[in-house]
């Protein structure tokens, strides 16, 4: 059973505090995504998960055992890097059974293992290749064949898809999707993108600065966002802001409005609101909705882009604010055209100051 | 009309030309000039003019020849035995000097014998000095070559840290590099002293004593030695510069994959690091054995090839015979020689540590 738990992780360089003290619980087989902006620390957590790194304070938990002072080898990890780190005078084969070779394991063995592993990924044709023959979907395959070969509890991936391009990233993000699924491991896949995390995540960490936002499943994070960081992070395109002024408070039903917004009537999961408060207003672009009349918001369109089974376009509010709204198909608004716009109060997030 | 080649390339041939002139001019020119005077019988100042001699030099300086010998018995067919109760042999010298019968032993001299059954057989040459020379030099390339590229690979193994301080480390291994080699052999004359040199004085002091004074430069079982043990001191911060440029270039994600996968010190080793730097141990080696071909500072100041012969080497021979004797065709010979022999060596480790695919 390979759970794990973070309890105040934290790490720091000198007087850079990078960790700033982290709570995670895994649970065994989890697929746990980390997702966040660049520099806020995912990768520095990864690594000390694995043991890369030190750990300044704070208890790492693996599989009921306390692991801040093992090496990397006691923990039972494996481990996937964005820049594959296979090595380049080994054939594939020697890449994938590097793991077997170090533990001593028989030719026979390996050969066993290597087949089971080559088989899993598809790359039975590739083992007698050297890494320089190979293109970077293969080398990733590789890499994961030689992180799945010695059958750890607890597989650790750092940004494993971000080389590759946009058609090859999708197809390996469901090869390692139905991966997670036959071997039924811990994973933990850190990523900036968010489709991957999305997709992937049983239960995805949202971290800024060296601190967690948030945990959840990808629909909770979605749907009930704790705070506008978590809300403009996930989803694309990203949220809109309106900064709002709180007209009425009637428990946690706040009616808002500001001079481009008809004033609403939202229930606030989150925050405290005065009246005469400021206020953050959140809408996803794909919950507008073009008005018959006036609408709610109103604006010019500036920009169109039709995609095919949506049209995006941002609309400059009558306060000369930017809004964008994913429309369904191809719905066509020439640039200039006047724009009502409506949205389901139900569907919209308020975030206090 | 000039060639397309030469004439688009203008600007190159300009920038590269004071280069090139002067390498002609101090590299080519000489080195063509060797080649023809080796055939030759020129002498440094001499009022005649040179004449072709063909293979003549070479053959003075390379030729040897064994010659088997019985010893010498009595009437009754006993051996007859020397003073000190081993048999006794007729003298080569009768064999070489004056001999219609051996007339392609004549002028050839003893270079070293060896028994076997009844009779002993002697190795002669032509040349003994030049030959003695010949086997310093490889005995020296042979051991300093490993020596000196293992220790510096050590030594880079140990500042590729990151700890406080390492650069100072790296600039005092690397300070002798700095230093002439002429300077470190002067010095070097200090510590090896017979009397009161440095090493004796270390030695007198761990031993208590006990340990004799030892003319370390003064004696034909150590001489050579003293200098191989200086020579590898002296150029081993070098070597370990080179090293360290190349695990350097080794990704450290890479050892990081190796420790999450459980590699030992000596894994991550054997596995990652040594393969990584198989180019830089090609260029190594070879570097090392060129320059330790080249051995001539060394012996120059600190032995001038004594004693007894026990420190010639090849350059020093080049030298010495070139300027010192004036014999410039003779000290061309061997330049020519010392070509050959290392161009073939580097082709054959070139060879031995290509890329197998
Ligand atoms: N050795 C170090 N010394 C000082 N600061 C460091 C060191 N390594 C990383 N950092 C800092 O730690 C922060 C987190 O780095 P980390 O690599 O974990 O970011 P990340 O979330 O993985 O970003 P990305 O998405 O760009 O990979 C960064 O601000 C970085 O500057
Ligand atoms: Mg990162």
């Amino acid at each position: 059973m390979a759970s794990i738990t973070l309890k105040g992780l934290k790490k720091s360089y000198g007087n850079a505090h990078v960790i700033k003290g982290v709570d995670i619980t895994i649970e065994d087989g989890e697929f746990v995504v980390f997702v966040g902006p660049s520099g806020c620390g995912k990768s520095t957590l990864l690594r000390m998960i694995a043991g890369l790194e030190d750990i300044t304070s704070g208890e790492l938990n693996i599989a009921g055992r306390v692991v801040n002072d093992l090496p990397p080898k006691e923990r039972g990890v494996a481990m996937v890097f964005q820049s594959y780190a296979i090595f380049p005078h080994m054939t594939v084969r020697e890449n994938v059974a590097f793991g077997l070779t170090i533990a001593g394991d028989s030719k026979e063995v390996k050969d066993a293992k290597v087949a089971e592993a080559a088989r899993i990924l598809q790359m039975e044709h590739l083992l007698d290749r050297r890494p320089s023959q190979l293109s970077g979907g293969q080398r990733q395959r590789v890499a994961i064949g030689r992180a799945i070969v010695r059958k750890p509890e607890v597989f650790l991936f750092d940004e494993p898809l971000s080389n590759l391009d946009a058609a090859l990233r999708m197809d390996m993000r469901m090869e390692i999707g139905k991966l997670h699924k036959a071997l039924g491991a811990t994973m933990i896949y850190v990523t900036h993108d968010q489709v991957e995390a999305m997709t992937l995540a049983d239960k995805i960490v949202v971290l800024k600065d060296g601190l967690v936002q948030q945990i959840g499943s990808p629909m909770e994070l979605y749907h009930r966002p704790a705070n506008a960081f978590v809300a403009g992070f996930l989803g694309s395109p990203s949220m809109n802001f309106l900064d709002v002024e709180v007209k009425a408070v009637n428990g946690n039903k706040i009616t808002v409005a500001n001079s481009a917004l008809e004033p609403v009537e939202i229930e606030a999961k989150t925050g405290s609101y005065s009246v005469g408060g400021k206020a953050r207003l959140g809408i996803r672009p794909q919950y507008l909705t073009p008005a018959e009349g006036a609408g709610q918001l109103h604006g010019k369109v500036a920009l169109t882009e039709r995609l095919g089974a949506e049209t995006v376009i941002e609309v400059t509010l009558s306060n000369g604010k930017p809004l964008i709204a994913a429309l369904a198909r191809d719905a066509i608004f020439p640039i200039g055209t006047e724009i009502g716009l409506t949205f389901t109060a139900s569907e919209a997030h308020l975030f206090s100051e | 009309m000039a060639s397309k080649f030469l004439k688009s390339n203008r600007t190159g041939w300009l920038m590269a030309g004071p280069a090139a002139a002067l390498i002609g001019c101090f590299v080519i020119l000489p080195f063509v000039f060797a080649i023809i005077l080796s055939f030759t019988n020129q002498r440094l100042v001499s009022p005649n003019a040179a004449e072709f001699t063909g293979l003549a030099n070479y053959r003075q300086l390379l030729g040897m020849a064994t010659l088997t010998l019985d010893p010498v018995k009595d009437e009754a067919g006993v051996v007859k035995l020397a003073a000190d109760g081993t048999p006794e042999y007729p003298a080569v010298r009768s064999f070489t000097r004056n001999n219609p019968d051996h007339p392609d032993l004549a002028g050839m001299r003893e270079w070293f014998s060896f028994d076997h059954g009844d009779s002993r057989t002697f190795i002669l040459a032509r040349d003994v000095v030049f030959m003695q020379a010949l086997l310093n030099t490889f005995i020296f390339v042979l051991v300093v070559a490993p020596l000196q590229g293992g220790l510096a690979l050590g030594l880079a193994l140990l500042i590729n840290q990151r700890l406080r301080g390492i650069n100072l480390f790296r600039a005092i291994y690397f300070m002798p590099v700095v230093v002439s080699i002429v300077v470190v052999s002067l010095l070097w004359r200090f510590i090896y002293d017979g009397q009161s040199g440095l090493l004796n004085n270390l030695l007198g002091a761990i031993s208590f004593g006990a340990m004799p004074k030892v003319d370390w430069l003064g004696n034909p079982n150590t001489a050579l030695g003293a200098i191989i043990l200086m020579s590898v001191w002296q150029a081993v911060g070098f070597h370990m510069v080179i090293w360290l440029s190349g695990l350097q270039t080794i990704s450290p994600t890479l050892y990081e994959a190796g420790a999450i996968e459980g590699a030992s010190k000596w894994q991550t080793f054997r596995y990652i690091t040594w393969p990584g730097l198989r180019n830089t141990a090609v260029l190594v080696l070879i570097v090392i054995t060129m320059q330790a071909f080249a051995l001539f500072a060394q012996i120059d100041v600190m032995t001038g090839g004594g004693p007894l012969d026990s420190t010639q080497t090849i350059v020093f021979q080049a030298v010495e015979r070139g300027y010192g004797k004036q014999d410039i065709s003779g000290g061309s010979t061997i330049s020519v020689i010392l070509f050959v022999i290392v161009l073939s060596i580097s082709m054959i480790q070139r060879w031995l540590t290509r890329e197998r695919t």
